[in-house]
């Protein structure tokens, strides 16, 4: 609980002071990120090729490993392969020794910061400048890089010129971006020129040709590998690709998803050593000549727990990452609160997880990997198709079992999953919210006011860490199921059949939005079935009790292939849930259930299709233009699902807006948690700011955008169905 | 088909604020002279039929001259008309420090030297990778940042670049 206090405060504290900065700055890059894939239609294509040259290259890494060693000897340069931080360091200890190095000047690397070679450097007596600007700046605040590809992106240029004016004491204290960026050059220029050792990392390196590519903007990279006569360049073993040949659509990926520019200022290829000439500055009037036979080049390649990764089936993919950004800025907590809360040892953002566990360990994954809601945002963002939400929800697993804390039997009843006494309290009762919701229902309206009540709402907070400013859902005596027991079918002459799948908030909280939906089904013409089916798994798989998920995967599964047989559709009220028989049923229950995949709908998705398949729109209420504001949900957008929902009403005559904020912050059970209130709100924030015309109609998809959007305005949010359902008006 | 491939550059060029002027291998000196601005160094165009002798430009510069260079003219090995990226090959002559160092970078293409895009210069690295030529840049506008809170351009690399475009080559 006290931890749960401690990460409250952290994230208020970062809110406070980065939130501002690391807000703009990562949105800009997002919006960025938009447009210039908009813009490029080749980007699908692309993707799948790099996906499969970096699986293929990861499953050749040994050979590749061998290759590259061959090659850059071959060139006249020498290879080290560090098992760890510590050997990294020993031989780039080595190196500056043999080159008597008093500077060195370095490049921009997360790598390195991997292996916290400057520190080492320093405490031999080296003197260490990050020549990339970002990198510049957190070194003098003595500060951790806060993005992958953006280290100071959660500091505003008046930040930042507090710290040069504070650091350097200029006559004219420095006030502008361009007066920063000029003095920036000039003093790391000095530094360049003086220095005898030049580091890099490598954003990727060939194999047969010992080639390091560089992809930087600011050309510090270049500067840096060539001037010095001594090029030591430091990266993870994953970076190896087979050839140039392979390299194409990465240079075309990487920074339209990192930045949103078309292509990076600079990619530089280099086979050190170079035949480029050498500059001797203490020659300054002898014509530069010479190059290859003056140069020495050190490839210093990083396992650091890298192949162990590799043979983890689950941890593998993260070896494909090319380390963009991209799922960082894609992803709404990352965007308010930033990778200093969301990172952990040195990486950033969602990706961060599966290096950090890779790396570091479990430990400090944990340490953020809460922070991933898995509103799978980032999917379609990462340009090698790594399925981050995957990873997190591996890790979120192994962090519970891995947890040692004490079983409390007292909420055993209320939690019968499948998963290990380690397993967090908290996370338990959000990942049986079935059973839950049944109990509830089944002693509503009492249970209501129980769990209402201030003693209880106290309790709730301090032992299960339920934020007590939040409403709970007020569970129904009478469920959906129940209500259509009652009714029964009102369709005789059907021209389809559809299993109505009753996900746990529409069949005991929002029962409106079912009934809206069987009414809406019915009349257009589609028979309706509500079958005794359970939870679909995706509350647990949020919570990572995966055990727990598989089982309820397997019983959902079990009962609707049943249905799909017999020629029934399936039609998904809840986004999470549709994502789940889309999506994650793929990971889960591997190969057998494609059928669930294929056949199921989301209800909007479903109208649209009827409408397409002669359906008449005439039955449901005419928008007339009626203004509507419509947040879809962060799991419809990925599965590129919102836009039926928006065909539906516009053909019926509605006037919607559309909101364009990447996730409503609530995310299933994530706003509740006392710990993640403040960011949880912070990002929905940005929602309610977007919807400030109090004379539209709030409508949403998913419940927890719906109650996180009724909580921060006072209007109520609506299901899509139930909007254009003729009973409701 | 390369008129095509002419415009797409030159659309590319401009949206990326780099300026760039055609001539013919004739005219090549006075054009040089035009686009540079003095002091300028150089190094040795690996082209037939021009050179930078004959312009005010210093070919292999000593560091002083390098350091205090207003402008730098290498070749382009290659052009790729949808980014407006010119591929710098590093050479003995020192392409690579004189497009790097000086703030002004002129660099010369020859026109049957552009390709539509990455692919078609991946596939000509890939033969000049095999003869052992395999230092290069894909350099696309100015060098840029956005790590002191505003785009600006002129980092550790030029702010400003000019492409001259020899016609008849």
């Amino acid at each position: 609980m006290s931890s749960r206090r401690h990460t409250a405060e952290k994230i208020r504290h970062l809110l406070e002071t980065e939130g501002d900065a690391v807000r703009a700055n990562a949105t800009h890059f997002n919006d960025r990120r938009y447009d210039a894939i908009e813009r490029f239609d080749r980007f699908e294509g692309l993707r799948d090729e790099a996906r499969s040259i970096k699986e293929e290259a990861i499953e050749q890494l040994p050979d590749l490993i061998d290759q590259v060693t061959e090659a850059v000897e071959a060139n006249g340069g020498h290879v080290h392969i560090a098992a760890d931080a510590e050997q990294a360091n020993r031989y780039i200890e080595e190196v500056c020794r043999d080159e008597d190095a008093d500077v060195l000047v370095k490049s921009k690397s997360m790598t390195t910061e991997e292996v916290e070679v400057n520190d080492h450097l320093e405490s031999i007596g080296v003197d260490v400048y990050e020549t990339d600007l970002g990198e510049f700046v957190i070194q003098l605040a003595d500060e951790a890089p806060s993005h992958l590809i953006g280290p100071a992106i959660h500091k505003s240029k008046d930040d930042i010129a507090r710290l040069f004016n504070e650091v350097f004491d200029p006559d004219e204290p420095f006030e502008t971006s361009e007066q920063l960026t000029r003095f920036a050059r000039d003093y790391l220029g000095e530094r360049i020129r003086e220095a005898d050792v030049g580091m890099t990392g490598a954003n990727f390196v060939l194999a047969d040709s010992g080639t390091i590519v560089i992809v930087t903007n600011e050309g510090n990279a270049r500067k840096s590998a060539v001037t010095p006569d001594t090029h030591i360049a430091v990266t993870g073993v994953e970076k190896l690709l087979p050839s140039v040949t392979e390299l194409g659509p990465f240079i075309e990926l990487i920074a339209r998803t990192g930045t949103g520019q078309s292509i990076a200022q600079y990619v530089t290829l280099l086979s050190p050593p170079t035949d480029s000439p050498t500059i001797e500055f203490e020659r300054p009037d002898h014509p530069i000549e010479g190059g290859q036979d003056d140069r020495e080049f050190h490839l210093v390649l990083i396992d650091n727990g890298r192949l162990d990764m590799r043979d983890d089936a689950d941890l593998r993919e993260t070896l494909y990452c090319i380390r963009c950004g991209a799922c960082a800025n894609s992803c709404a907590n990352f965007q308010n609160v930033g990778g200093h809360a969301f990172g952990g040892e040195t990486y950033t953002g969602g990706i961060a997880t599966g290096w950090e566990a890779g790396i570091y360990g479990l430990d400090s994954a944990a340490e953020f990997n809460d922070l991933c809601t898995g509103c799978s945002r980032c999917v379609n963002a990462c340009p090698v198709k790594i399925d981050i939400p995957w990873i997190n929800t591996v890790v979120r697993d192994r962090i519970n079992q891995d947890d040692d804390q004490a079983f409390d039997f007292l909420v055993e009843g209320l939690t019968p999953d499948d998963d290990p006494g380690g397993v967090d309290l908290q996370k338990r009762v959000f990942g049986n919210v079935d059973t839950l919701a049944t109990l509830s229902s089944a002693t509503a309206p009492l249970s209501n006011w129980f769990a209402g009540s201030g003693p209880v709402k106290w309790a709730m907070e301090r032992f299960l860490g339920i934020d007590r400013r939040r409403d709970l859902p007020q569970f129904r005596r009478q469920t959906l199921r129940s209500w259509y027991a009652d009714r029964g079918s009102r369709v005789t002459d059907p021209d389809r059949r559809a299993v109505l799948y009753p996900d746990v908030y529409s069949n005991h909280v929002l029962v409106e939005r079912g009934q809206s939906a069987v009414r809406v089904l019915e009349g257009l013409g589609v028979e309706v079935v509500i079958p005794d089916v359970g939870e679909s798994g995706r509350a647990p798989l949020s919570q990572g009790m995966l055990e727990t998920a598989r089982r309820n995967a397997e019983h959902t599964a079990s009962v609707l292939e049943n249905y799909v047989e017999d020629g029934y559709d399936i039609v998904v009220i809840e986004p999470s849930d549709l994502a789940m028989f889309r999506r994650d049923y793929d990971r889960l229950l591997p190969g057998e259930r494609e059928s669930i995949a294929n056949d199921s709908y989301e209800v909007m998705e479903y109208v649209y299709g009827l409408f397409e398949n002669e359906g008449d729109p005439e039955v449901l209420v005419p928008g007339q233009g009626r203004p509507l504001a419509y947040h879809s949900h962060c799991q419809l957008r990925t599965l590129g699902l919102e836009v039926y929902t928006e065909a539906v009403f516009d053909r019926l005559g509605y006037d919607v807006q559309t909101s364009d904020v990447e996730c409503c912050g609530m995310a299933g059970s994530f706003g509740y948690k006392s710990q993640y209130y403040d960011l949880s709100m912070a990002v929905g924030e940005t929602l309610a700011d977007q919807f400030d015309d109090p004379s539209r109609q709030i409508v949403a998809s998913g419940t927890s955008c719906q109650e996180q959007l009724d909580s921060l305005l006072d209007r109520e949010a609506r299901h899509p169905v139930e909007i254009v359902d003729p009973w409701t008006t | 088909m390369t008129e095509a491939l002419v415009a797409d550059f030159g659309a590319a060029l401009d949206g990326l604020d780099v300026t760039w002027s055609r001539t013919a291998s004739e005219g090549f000196e006075a054009a040089v002279d035009e686009a540079i601005v003095s002091p300028a160094v150089g190094a040795m165009l690996p082209f037939e039929l021009v050179s930078l002798e004959g312009t005010d430009v210093v070919v292999q510069p000593t560091p002083t001259q390098l350091t205090e260079a207003v402008t730098g003219v290498t070749a382009a090995g290659l052009g790729i008309a949808e980014y407006g990226t010119v591929m710098i090959q590093s050479r003995p002559s020192g392409d690579e420090p004189v497009s790097l160092y000086p703030k002004r970078h002129v660099a010369v293409l020859r026109r049957s030297d552009l390709v539509a895009g990455v692919p078609e210069a991946i596939e000509w690295l890939g033969g000049e990778f095999a003869a052992g030529r395999d230092n290069v840049i894909f350099a696309t506008g100015a060098s840029a940042t956005a790590d002191m809170g505003e785009l600006v351009t002129g980092v550790h690399g030029p702010g400003e670049v000019h492409v001259i475009l020899i016609e008849d080559l």
